[in-house]
This record gives C-alpha cells, sequence and structure tokens, in this order.
C-alpha cells in the first residue's frame, strides 16, 4: 500500500490532461468534428460489411438492427447507472475527505476506494452472482466500485490544488466555509474533477462488456456469444461497436469538459 | 542602551497616542494582550501583545522574518484565531463575535492578491457587496467607483479576468476589492511585496494619495524598513514574538531609536532615509527664467544674459513643462525654428507631495541636475536642485546630531 500522498496524487493521465488543458475554446472546429467524422466512417464501414455478408441464422440474430440498438441501450444504461452512483458517492466523499476535520481519516478511506479498484470487475461479478444475484444491479454496482476511486482521487486533487491565497482571501473577505467551498473551490476543481469523470466513463464502457456474463446485457452478448458459438465475425462486430461508443462517450465528455470549464482559468 | 532612552521612548508612545486621541477622535483598534500559542510549538508565535492603532493612520508592522507580524494582523481578521486576550475595534470587543460578519467590515489585502480566477474583475470587487446584500445597481455603481479610484478604466476591465491583467493591475483590483464595502479598516499584508521595484514605487505613491482621501484605518505589515518609513504615519517595529521594540512615527524612529535591535533593523544611512520623509513642498523651490513655447529666440537670449542661468525652461500654452533650451541650442538650430523643437526633453518633472527620495531618483535617472516641480494639472511651479537635496541630507544630519547630543542631557520634555 503506498502512502497518502502518492494516493491523493491523480493517476498522470487524468490530472496531466486537466492540468495541461489551454484556455477554453483551444479546439478549432476541425479539432472538434476529427473524431465524430472517424467514428462516422468506422460505423458506415460496419454496417456495408455486415450488410452485404451472406448471414448464417445466429449472425442474422445478432447483428440485426434492431437487436444492436436495443443491445446498445442496455449498454449505455449500465454505464450511466455506475456513473451517477460514482458521482454520488466520489464528489462529495472526496469534498468530505478534504476538510480539515477529516484529515485523520483520509488515508483510510482512500485505502478502502483503493481495494474497490484493486478487485478485478470480473471477481467482483462473481461474488455479488453467490451472494447477491445476477443482472444489472450487480452489474452497476460492480462497475461503480471500479471507477469510484479515479473520480474521488481527481476531485480531491482538484479541491486541494486550489490555490491557499485564494481560499485565504476569501475567508478573509467574510466568506463563510460553505461559499468557499461552492463558489470558489468547487468551480475551481471542475477541470480536475471533470477529467476524472471522463476517465471514469470511458473505462465503465469497456468494463460494461461483463454485464454479459452475468445477464445484465449490453454489447458484450455479441462479443460472448460469438465466441461460444464459435462466431468470430459477430466478436468482431461487438468490439468495434464497444469501441466506438467508448470513444465517442469520451469525445461527448471532453466537450462536456470544455464547456463546464470555468471561463477566466 | 541605557534607562533615560527607555522612557524618552515611552513618552514619546504617550504623546503619540494622545495625538491621535485629539485628531481621530478615537482609537480605532485596540490589542489587549494579544497572544497566539500554535499546538506543538514551545515558544508562543505572538507573546502578550498590547497595541492602540489610532483612527484614519496607516501603521506599519515591520520585523525580520518569523517576528510573529503576520501572525498579528491575522489575529485581527481572526484568520488567525487568538489563543488569549482581547481586539477592540472602534471600542467594540470582536473577540467572539461572528467571524465572518467580523471580516465583511475589514478590508484584506494579501502579497498573492487571492483574486478568483474564475470571476471577472467586476465580480471579484464586488464580493463583499454581495455577501452584504447590496442591491445590483448599488453593487455596479461601486465596482466603477472603485476601478476608476484606482486608475483603471471600467469599460476596458470590468468584464475581463485576473489572468488577462498585469501584476500592478491585479495589485490595483485587490486593493479595490478590499474597500469595496468601504470598511473602516484595512488589512495589507506586504500588498507591494510581489510586484517589479519600479511598479511598486508608483503603486505606493498612488496608494498615499489615495489614503489622503480615504483615510482608513490600516494595519500595513511589510518586512522592508523603507517601505515602513515611506508608507507608514506610524511604525511598530517588533522582534521575536511580536514584542514592540519602538511603536513611534518613522521621524522619530530614525532619528531616536529605542535601543541597538531597533538601530540595526533600520541599518545604516539613516539620514538618507529620511530624505523619504520629506517632500518637495517641504523645502523652498528656486525660481528659473521661463519662456512661452511661441516665443522668439531674442527673447531667449535676453533671459539668459539676464540671468545666472545657463538655460531656460519652455512653457507650453498650460505652463507644462516641454524642454530645456540653452544658448548653444539656439546657435546650432538657426533661426525660425520653434522652441518646442530645440533643447532637452523637460525630464524628472515630481509633484509636490513626491519625497526627496523620489525627486533625487528622477534626477539621477534623468541624469539632470534638476527637477522640476509641477502642481496637479502639470504647471510649471519652480525647481528643485541637487544642492536643495544635499542641503537637506546635511541638515537632517545636524538634527540627528544635536538630538543625540540632547538625549544625553534631557528626558521628557521633548516633543511636548
Amino acid at each position: 500500500m503506498s502512502t497518502t500522498s502518492d494516493q491523493i496524487k491523480a493517476t498522470g493521465v487524468t490530472s496531466g490532461a486537466a492540468l495541461d488543458a489551454g484556455p477554453r475554446g483551444r479546439r478549432s472546429l476541425a479539432g472538434y468534428l476529427f473524431m465524430p467524422v472517424v467514428l462516422a466512417l468506422v460505423l458506415l464501414l460496419t454496417y456495408i460489411s455486415v450488410s452485404r455478408r451472406d448471414k448464417d441464422p445466429t449472425e442474422s440474430k445478432r447483428l440485426a438492427f434492431d437487436y444492436i440498438v436495443a443491445r446498445t441501450v442496455e449498454h449505455l444504461e449500465l454505464t450511466g447507472a455506475s456513473t451517477v452512483i460514482v458521482l454520488a458517492v466520489a464528489i462529495p466523499v472526496g469534498i468530505l475527505l478534504t476538510r480539515s476535520f477529516a484529515r485523520r481519516v483520509t488515508p483510510f478511506a482512500i485505502a478502502l476506494f483503493n481495494i474497490g479498484q484493486a478487485v478485478p470487475t470480473i471477481g467482483l461479478l462473481l461474488i455479488f452472482a453467490i451472494v447477491w444475484r445476477l443482472g444489472f444491479e450487480p452489474t452497476v454496482v460492480a462497475l461503480a466500485a471500479y471507477t469510484t476511486l479515479p473520480v474521488l482521487r481527481n476531485t480531491m486533487v482538484g479541491l486541494t490544488q486550489v490555490d491557499a491565497a485564494v481560499i485565504e482571501s476569501a475567508r478573509g473577505m467574510g466568506m463563510t466555509k460553505l461559499a468557499v467551498l461552492t463558489r470558489i473551490e468547487l468551480p475551481l476543481a471542475v477541470p480536475v474533477i471533470m477529467a476524472g469523470l471522463r476517465t471514469a466513463l470511458t473505462i465503465n464502457v469497456g468494463t460494461a462488456t461483463l454485464g454479459a456474463f452475468v445477464g445484465a446485457g449490453g454489447l458484450g452478448i455479441l462479443i460472448v456469444s460469438g465466441f461460444s458459438s464459435n462466431h468470430p465475425y459477430v466478436t468482431i462486430i461487438g468490439g468495434i461497436l464497444v469501441a466506438v461508443l467508448a470513444l465517442l462517450v469520451d469525445y461527448l465528455a471532453g466537450i462536456a469538459e470544455d464547456v463546464l470549464r470555468p471561463r477566466g482559468l | 542602551m541605557t534607562d533615560t532612552d527607555d522612557t524618552a521612548a515611552d513618552s514619546d508612545r504617550a504623546a503619540a497616542s494622545d495625538a491621535g486621541g485629539a485628531d481621530g477622535g478615537t482609537i480605532e483598534i485596540r490589542l489587549e494582550n494579544l497572544a497566539k500559542r500554535f499546538p506543538g510549538q514551545r515558544e508562543p508565535a505572538v507573546d502578550d501583545l498590547t497595541m492602540e492603532i489610532p483612527k484614519g493612520e496607516i501603521v506599519i508592522l515591520v520585523g525580520p522574518s518569523g517576528c510573529g507580524k503576520t501572525t498579528t494582523m491575522k489575529m485581527i481578521n481572526r484568520i488567525i484565531e487568538p489563543s488569549s486576550g482581547r481586539i477592540f475595534l472602534d471600542g467594540e470587543d470582536v473577540t467572539k463575535v461572528n467571524p465572518d460578519q467580523l471580516r465583511r467590515r475589514i478590508g484584506y489585502v494579501i502579497q498573492q492578491i487571492g483574486l478568483f480566477p474564475h470571476v471577472s474583475i467586476a465580480n471579484n470587487i464586488a464580493t463583499v457587496p454581495k455577501l452584504l446584500g447590496w442591491e445590483k445597481k448599488r453593487i455596479s455603481e461601486r465596482v466603477d467607483e472603485l476601478l476608476e479610484m484606482v486608475g483603471m478604466d471600467p469599460g476596458q476591465y470590468r468584464d475581463r479576468y485576473p489572468k488577462e491583467l498585469s501584476g500592478g493591475q491585479r495589485q490595483r483590483v485587490g486593493v479595490a476589492r478590499a474597500m469595496s464595502a468601504d470598511p473602516d479598516v484595512m488589512l495589507m499584508d506586504e500588498p507591494f511585496g510581489a510586484i517589479d521595484p519600479i511598479t511598486r514605487d508608483r503603486l505606493q505613491n498612488e496608494f498615499l494619495r489615495l489614503q489622503e482621501r480615504i483615510k482608513k484605518t490600516i494595519i500595513f505589515v511589510t518586512h522592508d524598513i523603507d517601505e515602513a518609513i515611506k508608507m507608514g504615519d506610524r511604525i511598530a517595529i517588533l522582534r521575536e514574538q511580536s514584542r514592540i521594540a519602538q511603536f513611534d512615527t518613522p521621524e522619530r524612529i530614525l532619528v531616536n531609536p529605542a535601543d541597538d535591535f531597533v538601530a540595526d533593523f533600520i541599518g545604516r544611512g539613516a539620514s538618507l532615509k529620511r530624505l523619504s520623509l520629506s517632500r518637495v513642498r517641504d523645502v523652498e523651490l528656486h525660481q528659473w527664467p521661463t519662456v512661452e513655447q511661441g516665443a522668439g529666440h531674442d527673447e531667449v537670449h535676453r533671459l539668459l544674459e539676464g540671468s545666472d542661468k545657463s538655460a531656460v525652461l519652455v512653457l507650453d500654452s498650460q505652463r507644462r513643462p516641454v524642454k530645456w533650451v540653452n544658448a548653444d541650442h539656439l546657435r546650432r538650430a538657426g533661426h525660425g525654428r520653434p522652441l518646442s523643437e530645440l533643447g532637452l526633453p523637460a525630464e524628472a518633472v515630481v509633484q509636490p507631495n513626491a519625497t526627496l527620495s523620489d525627486t533625487l531618483n528622477e534626477m539621477l535617472s534623468a541624469r539632470y541636475s534638476t527637477a522640476i516641480v509641477v502642481d496637479s494639472s502639470n504647471a510649471y511651479q519652480g525647481i528643485v536642485d541637487i544642492d536643495t537635496i544635499n542641503e537637506t541630507v546635511r541638515s537632517l544630519r545636524r538634527a540627528e546630531q544635536g538630538r543625540l547630543r540632547r538625549d544625553d542631557d534631557v528626558d521628557d520634555d521633548e516633543d511636548s
């Protein structure tokens, strides 16, 4: 187990991405269009490939348009629900752990969330299947357990990196502690928190494929069933769709980051 | 140091607080047996400090680093809670009142300024008025008024963000923000510390001019004795644990340091430092031959012949200095060329409230042996030359020596 300061430090990728982020609107229009164009192209090629293929009954069933849409919706539900839980847990806990009164519990709390990330999600799903049940809820909880730590870490880093002089001048002018938190610290931490959230979302889209093993649906079904019924084409299409979805979510989260970053930073 | 010196210092202090009581009405801030012990430290950071700060004055807390001056200041708005002792603001004991409410009555400027980076300049300045629940219109008028007061165009700056300003501008906004709700008391912790020397000098002068108008009670922390002498109506020189080594006017501290600690802290060249205390309006101005810029060369020749000076000062129609012109310039230029195109630029221009130290600086940087004194509308008033400054230094030193001699005989009746 590493030391507290290491634990509080955000993963290099996430905090680096946030701290290096330039001024608002740094991306050109072309920069904003590049990713959607690439993803649309990949989807188009996939569509052409699927529609021209001479499909057997299994492939016809798994690759039907309606079927894929339904699985995609399930996939997004898993991702969305787990992300909501992550937000609801990690941000308040992150705020609490950076308050001066919580200084002593911080290392223990972080160790706890570390366990969530250290246990593989698939293992957690199996444990839940034994002691709880199969399906949507345990999958959401397992996904959330895995991605709480990066958001929590980034929330803490985002809050602790706020310039102490800014907080002192706010307190010195008579802002209450709550006002300093909501009007100064949180807005200034938004870029770093958003970077953590973006990482969590992207991880969740990928990990949600595991839901297929425990009957929670999602695009993972294409990968798993293609594999078990010896239809590698279905597996590959499933893999492509998950990748496209992950990149799309990451792209949208990136835009959200740009929009939510306070002006003046 | 002898007992007599201590007694003299004591009586000075008494005289000082009497004077404060006489002209300001009341004593604005009173610190009573204030102390701060930080957990885990054997020695207190501030030990039993009692001090009175008169209304409308700038009182400087100055001392070596770690002497507790910043801790002392921060106890006044209770950013640091005192371990014991009491704080009175205008007679009211504020040691136990709600600190957030208290701080809205006290302006606060720190060295790093601490502007909110994600908030526009206007909203930065509006922080305290918003906390106090002022109406929108009143807030926006106040913001514009303050921006103008610190010399920034509201139209240009109110919607900008702190990172779009220079260091000096941020500092001005910091001062404007601290004054937004018109507090009677301001706390300033090395407010000019992080700014380049030239800008610092300008901001200090601006602030002194501002203070002449607004008359706030200001506690100002610095480690720089020169800044203390320049800015302070009164200076408290502190030694470790915020013990007052001497609390007096800059003049008296320079002339009559209470002990070796103070003398060492002031350092050498006390009489040179006193140039920061003497202002241009305190010395006699010389008059030089002047001429309107439209005048002919003949008139300049005539003036030069009738004067012991080697050059004339050319003024524009509003009597603002334009050029120095001497006989050489006229000869080389030939007839017909207007005077405003000849000679040397009229640099080293100061106003009557400039210190002699500033004036000397101006002269040295312009490489002239004279400085032109102008009034507030930049119209010519007279000349200060380097001899005048020299003479002032000499007389200050004589006075100092005389004072020291007298101190040996007389204890109590000086300054009475």
